[in-house]
């Protein structure tokens, strides 16, 4: 009996990720709801600027590789193209929350059907450790030595709860990647978000709380622990929006 | 296919600049109004430099065609697709306010809706191909350096086979003037005007801008004793002649700018006053 394989949506080529890094465990949730969907064969993903830049690479469907910011907008492009596939966009948040934050609020608004697994690890990884809108207040990064400074530089953009403030979105829910119970309920959260497309429900988007060890100046335990003590607290988990169920409770 | 007016087209460039990258087919309609900045709203042609130079980051081109009525711009946008899908380049129809805004008659061509091979094209593997990626990142540079030597093999490609003109009255002509799109219109009243005149002066309208009718214009600087580029700018597609024409022969700039449009009376002055200049 298989108890364990790797998924059939990811390609053969080995990742490029830092040790620790939780961008592995998501690529995997990622293709193990395409694979359950049986849907890889008319999936098309569109892979950000970032520290996952290279996802085209890791994912066996079609691919595109967006301009910084733009995969919403791209991703629109693709599913009203070709409205019976499959269009996600993963993204970290210096793309989408940043340079990308347009492209984000505008398709949410639009309900455009498509699927974004937005990575949250709290600063620009692939670029050296920078700032990010979703750095928490006092966080040290290379461009805040002394600490995010909320007077100088605000606060820290919370995507899910802005997002879920607009009627349009279908369903939007915060999940975490830093143990076993938050991978499985991060692992229901993605598939879902997929099957909401596959039936046509509109717009979901899965905020994965990760982590950075390379550039947050930890190991990886350390930095899970992270997650556990600093991010998830000003981050909460849960789902912040989903109208087909409240629909069901009327 | 997009579309917009200057300012707009700027905001358009990133875009553009990955779409060249990534050797994607499109159409991009640039309906000019006056710069630089928000401008203003009446026609210009001063985003010449930036249609065919590039205007967005890096080593491309577009194709660009500029149509000179209504007319032409239904019939390039055809044209425009064809050699857009030919080559995978992207390709700007470069019109003004004046041809975004006339009423004129137009027939609207029969065409059959062509069915092109795409096999790069991103619309799932349907688990029959390796996948496929639409992408313009080359992180290795002797890779990059690769996809454009070829990229300039098809440029190459363009500007020996698609470059485009009109001639009025130049088989005689000792003064040759060069406008395109609505300066166009205005600089050929004023040819028949000064022919009228006894003036012998003939008109190169070049309907693609890149590639730019080079032959045509070096051909032209051999018989005539000079050049007016007729332009709404403050001089951009001068260069082009003078670089087509290697200086040859003397080139005169006849230009309104900032939405204003010059006057036959105004183009006819250039001619005469070149008449009376020229050896």
């Amino acid at each position: 009996m298989v108890v364990f394989e790797k998924p059939k949506a990811l390609t053969d080529a080995p990742l490029h990720y830092c040790p620790g890094c939780t961008h592995g465990i998501i690529h995997r949730l990622v293709a193990e709801a395409i694979d359950e969907l049986g849907v890889e064969g008319k999936t098309v993903g569109v892979a950000p600027v970032g520290c996952a830049v290279m996802a085209y690479d890791y994912f066996a469907c079609d691919m595109v590789e967006a301009a910084h910011g733009r995969a919403p907008a791209v991703a629109t492009g693709l599913k009203r193209a070709m409205p019976e596939n499959i269009i996600f966009t993963y993204q970290g948040d210096g793309d989408l929350a940043s340079i990308g934050m347009a492209e984000t609020v505008h398709a949410a608004t639009r309900n455009e059907n498509i699927t974004i697994i937005f990575v949250n690890n709290a600063i620009y990884g692939m670029t050296g450790g920078q700032m990010a809108p979703t750095s928490l207040p006092g966080q040290v990064t290379q461009t805040s030595p002394y600490g995010r400074d909320t007077a100088v530089q605000g606060f820290p953009i919370k995507v899910s709860e802005m997002l879920s403030a607009l009627d349009g979105p279908e369903y939007i829910e915060r999940v975490a990647v830093n143990n076993v119970k938050n991978v499985k309920n991060a692992k229901k959260a993605i598939l879902k978000a997929f099957k909401n497309q596959v039936e046509g429900k509109g717009f979901s988007l899965i905020e994965v709380v990760s982590s950075c060890p390379t550039n947050w100046g930890m190991t990886p335990s350390k930095a899970l622990e992270w997650v556990e003590e600093k991010m998830i607290p000003y981050y909460p988990l849960g789902v912040y929006k989903d109208k087909s169920a409240e629909k069901k409770e009327d | 296919m997009t579309s917009s007016s200057s300012p707009g087209i700027s905001l358009k460039q990133e875009g553009i600049s990955y779409i060249a990258g990534a050797d994607l087919p499109a159409l991009i309609v640039n309906v000019q109004r006056g710069g630089p900045g928000l401008g203003g709203i009446q026609p210009s042609q001063s985003d010449y430099f930036q249609a065919t130079k590039g205007g967005g980051h890096g080593d491309y081109h577009l194709i660009v065609l500029a149509p000179a009525s209504v007319q032409e711009m239904a019939d390039l946008t055809i044209k425009a697709f064809d050699l857009s899908e030919k080559y995978r380049v992207p390709t700007m129809l470069l019109a003004d306010g004046t041809m975004g805004q006339m009423m004129e008659p137009v027939e609207l061509p029969e065409i059959a809706p062509k069915e092109s091979e795409k096999p790069w094209a991103v619309r799932g593997t349907k688990m029959e191909r390796e996948h496929n990626i639409i992408n313009s990142l080359y992180l290795k540079p002797e890779i990059l350096e690769k996809t454009n030597f070829e990229r300039f093999e098809r440029y190459k490609a363009i500007e020996e086979n698609e470059a485009m003109y009109e001639e009025y009255m130049m088989d005689d002509a000792e003064i040759c003037v060069v406008a395109f799109g609505i300066a166009a219109r205005v600089s050929k009243n004023a040819v028949t005007a000064a022919r009228k005149k006894g003036i012998k002066v003939g008109l190169i309208r070049p309907i693609t801008l890149w590639p730019f009718p080079k032959e045509a214009l070096k051909k032209a600087a051999d018989k005539v004793k000079g050049f007016i580029s007729v332009e709404l700018s403050m001089g951009q597609m001068i260069e082009d002649i003078k670089l087509s024409t290697e200086c040859k022969k003397p080139v005169e700039l006849c230009n309104r700018t900032g939405g204003m449009i010059p006057t036959p009376e105004e183009v006819l002055a250039s001619i005469e006053k070149l008449a009376k200049e020229a050896k």
